[in-house]
């Protein structure tokens, strides 16, 4: 089953996914084939026909995000990369949400990375979170850890951060250590799942 | 608590204090319209960051405090008079479709030269294709002139006139508009437009239908709590917490509803969504990362 299968099997398996937010879907999905240029009001619009709940059946996706990602997946191949691109210079905070979390299943390869990087700079936990999921594999290791340390600045669980375990490393500890340490000394504390993630770490170290 | 809806207010020129204040006072709910910030802008991209911002940061800025942001999207009269900004109308209708935009606005006139006839013109006219209200500022300057100016431009477009809300209206302007079947909106303003006492003898008067009262609190002197302290003095008048309600809730709800997209659900978890509750507040409570 493909991610689209999946969204798709799970938005239709939704009690609110009704005839008029189907038919709407259907609609919208036949036209983008058709005429490429029609998703960015789809695209739009999506939030408001198929609502925003998130799925029983895909809990991580809210049904928005969903229809955002099956709007994408409809794109000819040859212009998901740049139209993606558009739809998240242009979205508001739900929709570039949904570019992110669409990354990983478009045939786009690294050419979305810039959008990584965008996300990662803006102040958005939601934005933040999304960016770090398994498209990330395409950051460079600096930048990864970065945005990392920030989800421990910001507060946001480790637990979004996509293959975590595999690709924290020795120079990651080190940040972390860093940051326990100032906030130490301001009598503050670090997040207990960073404080967790740096134990495993630094006790791997020490193992080796 | 009484609950407070602002139809008016550029919270992008406000600090985290004053989402605070405002939450403990009551307001729960807010639109933003796009307009100028005191520096002109010279350039579309400048105004595409400034509209990012009112339907992306902005909005999860107000969230934190518990407080549901809406936008509203125009080229603004102040700067439409520019030709290096007339370009910004191409890009407004991509804005036009977003789920946090109610009405087209702040639109309407400035110095009432030629190029804001045109900005006005094009951009009632994108009201009506979005199904959008529109949201009308009324000159400082020749304002009487300029709000009768407002109301034949609007009425030529073909708007219905209850998708209007002509605002910063006063004791000499607001009869035109009642007339009109536009909505009428006052700003409340600790030295100029309108005060809190003024504000209840227009009521007054004029009674509470189509009634839209604002703190259009800005980067100038300004007070977000305006609108609170005009509902204390109708409640001081012999109004009752019905009527306050009617005309600090209900009406902006009714106003922005005709959009289909004011989107008042969950207000209490507002912030929550796809965030960790034990972040709430966190981030810009504590400066950013």
């Amino acid at each position: 089953m493909t991610e689209s299968e999946r969204l798709r099997a799970a938005l239709a398996a939704e009690p609110g996914h009704d005839v008029r937010a189907r038919e709407w879907l259907a609609d919208a999905l036949a036209r983008i084939v058709e005429r490429p240029e029609t998703v960015g009001r789809s695209f739009a619009a999506a939030g408001r026909t198929v609502g925003r709940a998130p799925l029983a059946d895909a809990p991580d996706w809210t049904a928005d995000e969903a229809a955002r990602a099956l709007l994408l997946a409809a794109l000819p191949p040859d212009r998901v990369a740049d139209e993606a691109a558009a739809l998240y210079r242009y979205g508001d905070a739900n929709e570039k949400r949904a570019v992110l979390k669409a990354l990983p299943a478009l045939p786009v390869g690294a050419a979305a990375v810039p959008l990584l990087h965008d996300a990662i700079r803006s102040n958005d936990a939601r934005l933040v979170t999304a960016a770090l999921g398994p498209y990330a594999g395409h950051l460079d290791q600096a930048m990864w850890r970065q945005a990392v340390l920030k989800c421990v600045f910001m507060d946001v669980s480790l637990a979004t951060v996509d293959g975590l375990a595999e690709r924290a490393d020795a120079e990651l500890a080190t940040m972390l250590a860093a940051l326990a340490e100032e906030r130490a000394a301001a009598g503050r504390s670090i997040p207990d799942d960073a404080v967790a993630l740096l134990t495993t770490l630094t006790g791997e170290k020490k193992d080796a | 608590m009484m609950r407070i809806f602002d139809p008016h207010i550029h919270m992008t020129s406000r600090t985290t204090d004053d989402y605070a204040r405002m939450a403990a006072a009551g307001v729960r709910a807010i639109v933003e319209p796009a307009f100028w910030l005191g520096q002109p802008r010279t350039n579309p991209g400048s105004f595409a960051d400034y509209f990012d911002s009112l339907i992306g940061w902005e909005p999860y800025r107000a969230a934190k405090f518990g407080i549901r942001h809406h936008a509203t999207i125009a080229l603004n009269p102040k700067e439409a008079g520019d030709r290096r900004c007339l370009p910004v109308l191409d890009l407004l209708p991509r804005y036009l479709d977003k789920d946090g935009v109610v009405a087209v606005g702040e639109i309407g006139y400035d110095s009432m030269i030629p190029e804001e006839d045109e900005a006005f013109s094009a951009q009632l006219a994108m009201a009506v294709e979005h199904g959008l209200p529109a949201l009308v500022h009324t000159p400082h300057r020749d304002k009487a002139r300029g709000t009768q100016r407002s109301l034949d431009v609007v009425k030529e477009s073909g708007i219905a006139p209850g998708h209007v809300a002509i605002d910063h209206l006063n004791e000499v302007t607001v009869d035109l508009v009642r007339d009109s079947g536009c909505w009428m909106g006052f700003s409340i303003y600790p030295d100029t437009k309108m005060s809190p006492p003024r504000m209840v003898e227009i009521l007054k008067t004029h009674g509470l239908e189509r009634m839209l009262i604002n703190s259009a609190a800005d980067w100038g002197v300004s007070d977000p709590l305006l609108t609170k302290e005009t509902a204390e003095a109708m409640l001081a008048a012999g109004y009752t917490e019905d009527d306050v309600d009617r005309v600090l809730w209900r009406n902006p709800v009714e106003f922005y509803s005709q959009s289909g997209r004011l989107d008042l659900s969950d207000l209490d978890d507002a912030g929550a969504r796809g965030a960790e509750p034990t972040f709430e507040g966190s981030s810009i409570l504590r400066g950013g990362g």
